[in-house]
């Protein structure tokens, strides 16, 4: 007993010793770079699952803050009136203001730093804005510090804008990437998956987001995926690593559009079941619409997009094709199921 | 063509809609001849299952015939007089290689959803919600029947459509109920609801060896039903359940206990509108009263068999005694497919003629108040066929 579950874990560490030798995904130098089991990725510190994007971050940020300010307004208006510079005798309109902070603050906190709740919070800075633009120009006023006053409350408008803006857009990012680790088992021998993800040309037929792959050379490829309004993203990748029947690991070159790495594996499951296939993959979306269409594909939950996708594959594996609903009738305009 | 579809809770219309095609290469479609309405539905229609939208095509209990085939579809054959299993099954993953057909990996294109609800998806069904594929169901004139090879049995002696459209789903799923109780000689077994799937259970627990069957429900009609399969019956408004099934088994309870009430059970006192009300405000999706007292009255060591549909979540599930009384629990969709051969040849031998259960029959354009009418359990309504 003892003897055998040591010889398992000598198994594993070999396996873990060829793998740290074996390159996966992270970064040197701003650029995507082989490895992955000595702990460096592309994005370094991204955890993947459970935890709050760094837009959701900012909005409870700015949801927290937008409750602490209000609760100043509210208590102390005198008081945050003399700071700012304003005229006094505002005291009713100091608290709306406050108010109106709390609520945009509970409502990020409570709707999970929804788009919306954060549009609020600008709509808000928007109001401020104009009344500080109104004290600025009244003679009782401190007109420096309103201007002081008038540059923070514009900092603030500005993270707002930026934070609602890509909430909007669905963009939910950890350490500015969108990475993911999905497994699944598919009841078919290594050999087979290998050989079908190897021809990278296979791969646009389960995964969404792509159109399609053209081979350039035998490690060179040329990845065109889908981009905004009808447009395409593309860029160029190359192999970093091929183990047949067991591992591939690709990445975006240098200086493309979208900075991206993938690896695949595939290791034997237990009792002869099958294979396991674990997909990895990080996408650095640019800033803009591009990142916009980047983020899209991979929605709310990319693990949950991209296991669809190697769901697909294991259809197409074990039965020959993908299964649809597309095209079935219902007694409604378009007959698709919810995807 | 036409099709009964579903526009929101209670409302049920049967109207044009495209034809079916092939979509993939395993496809066949079937002209119905014979289509039912399944107890499983009435959740449906009541609004208890989500993910079900406006046009939905339902059914999944039917039978025709084969007009059209894919191109890779081998072992059937245009002109086949075929039933369809109500779980739609790739024959080809673990799971369909291990017999548990309902539990498919490859036949829900909406996996994701039912991973969100249950941690994994179950295999796609006809006409159950998106939540389980959206696939097009049978109360039509025409269906597509994806993995055809597969997902049906061809029938070729003279029956009748009564006689073998119910190897769809209910036939299977009373005969599974039964064959997880693991009937001993000398057993007895209780069970909750007289529906459908209640009475094939009943017969299906005697055709494998139980000594005494006790059948639970208030309906006459269905108690009658029960009694004429040779059960022992409870009408739960009238008696205590759990005395009386001690009474009858000297204390110690019945060997295995069968749930084919589900998520919408009912009974008479306050604990009923408790879980009603739950229900109602969504702090409970199922209300589990039947399991609860099937729990309770199971002899120690016994087993509950769970044929009746459950969606989301129940509340004080008596979890006590399931561990104290080391309780066996056992449940599932049906795996249609594994029972398909077994359960014809059952029919062919005599054994059972499922035409029994068959109350009412009428026009597929008549479904909205057969729905009605099943729901409401008027006229001694037990079971609704429809012919095109």
């Amino acid at each position: 007993m003892a003897r055998r579950s040591l010889k398992r874990t000598a198994r594993r560490t070999a396996h873990g010793a060829r793998d740290k030798a074996q390159a996966a995904v992270s970064r040197k130098g701003g650029r995507i770079m082989a490895s992955h089991a000595n702990g460096e990725a592309l994005c370094p510190g991204s955890s993947r699952n459970g935890s709050l994007s760094q837009e959701k971050m900012w909005a409870y940020g700015l949801g927290l803050f937008g409750i602490g300010l209000g609760l100043a307004e509210l208590m102390v208006p005198r008081r945050l009136a003399r700071m700012i510079g304003a005229p006094p005798r505002h005291d009713g309109l100091i608290r709306a203001m406050g108010l109106r902070e709390i609520a945009s603050g509970v409502g990020i906190l409570t709707q999970g730093s929804s788009a919306t709740a954060v549009w609020s919070r600008v709509a808000g800075d928007a109001m401020d804005l104009a009344c500080l633009g109104a004290a600025f120009m009244s003679n009782r006023s401190h007109r420096g510090r309103v201007a002081l006053a008038t540059a923070a409350v514009s900092g603030a408008t500005l993270l707002d804008m930026i934070t609602a803006q890509q909430l909007s857009r669905g963009i939910e990012t950890r350490n500015g990437c969108i990475s993911l680790t999905v497994a699944l088992v598919i009841d078919r021998p290594q050999q087979g998956l290998y050989r079908h993800w190897r021809e990278l040309t296979n791969l646009p037929t389960f995964m969404k987001h792509l159109v399609r792959i053209e081979i350039q050379d035998d490690r060179r490829s040329h990845w065109v995926a889908k981009g905004p309004a009808g447009s395409t993203v593309e860029w160029d990748a190359e192999i970093i690593e091929d183990r047949p029947n067991e591992y591939i690991a690709w990445r975006s070159i240098e200086g493309s559009q979208v900075d991206h790495a993938g690896s695949v594996r595939f290791e034997p499951a237990s009792g002869g079941r099958g294979t396991i296939v674990t997909v990895e993959m990080e996408y650095r979306p640019p800033l803009g619409t591009v990142g916009a269409a980047v983020a899209a594909w991979f929605g709310e939950d990319p693990n949950q997009t991209v296991k669809m996708d190697l769901r697909r594959f294991k259809q197409m594996m074990e039965t020959g094709e993908v299964i649809t609903t597309e095209g079935q009738p219902a007694g409604r305009a378009e007959s698709t199921s919810r995807k | 063509m036409k099709a009964n579809c579903w526009y929101g809770k209670q409302d049920m219309r049967v109207v044009d809609v495209p034809d079916p095609k092939i979509l993939n290469k395993k496809d066949a479609i079937v002209k119905v001849s014979s289509a039912a309405i399944c107890g499983s539905e009435l959740h449906l229609y009541n609004g208890f299952v989500p993910t079900m939208e406006q046009g939905d095509v339902m059914g999944h209990e039917f039978m025709g015939e084969i007009v059209e085939i894919g191109p890779e579809v081998k072992q059937r054959r245009v002109g086949d007089r075929v039933v369809v299993a109500f779980p739609i099954s790739c024959g080809q993953c673990f799971f369909c290689k291990k017999e548990l057909y309902s539990l498919c990996e490859n036949t829900n294109p909406n996996a994701w959803m039912a991973e969100k609800f249950f941690g994994h998806s179950p295999a796609g069904i006809y006409g159950y919600s998106h939540l389980t594929g959206g696939f097009a169901g049978g109360q039509a004139e025409y269906v597509r029947v994806p993995f055809a090879d597969v997902g049906t049995i061809k029938i070729e002696n003279g029956f009748s459509d009564e006689q073998v459209l119910f190897l769809s789903d209910i036939f299977p799923t009373g005969y599974m109920a039964a064959e997880q109780c693991n009937i001993q000689p000398g057993d007895t077994v209780a069970i909750w609801g007289c529906g459908p799937v209640g009475q094939f259970a009943i017969r299906s627990a005697f055709l494998l060896g139980a000594e005494r069957v006790i059948a639970i429900d208030r309906f006459p009609a269905r108690l009658q039903m029960a009694r004429d399969g040779g059960a022992d019956t409870i009408d739960y408004e009238e008696t205590d359940v759990y005395d009386t099934l001690m009474q009858l088994t000297g204390g110690r309870g019945p060997d295995s206990c069968m749930d084919a009430v589900g998520l919408e059970a009912h009974m008479p006192g306050l604990l009923y509108y408790y879980d009603r009300i739950k229900q109602a405000m969504m702090s409970e999706s199922d209300r589990p009263i039947a399991l609860r007292q099937a729990i309770m009255a199971c002899r120690n060591g016994g087993t509950v068999s769970i044929p009746g549909v459950y969606g989301g979540l129940i509340d004080k599930m008596p979890m006590g005694a399931v561990m104290n009384k080391a309780l066996t629990i056992k449940t599932g969709q049906t795996h249609c497919q594994r029972y398909l051969k077994p359960l014809l040849d059952r029919i062919a031998h005599g054994d059972v003629d499922p035409s029994f259960v068959v109350t009412h029959r009428m026009k597929l354009a008549e479904a909205p108040q057969g729905f009605d009418m099943f729901n409401r359990k008027q006229d001694g309504c037990i079971k609704i066929v429809m012919t095109p």
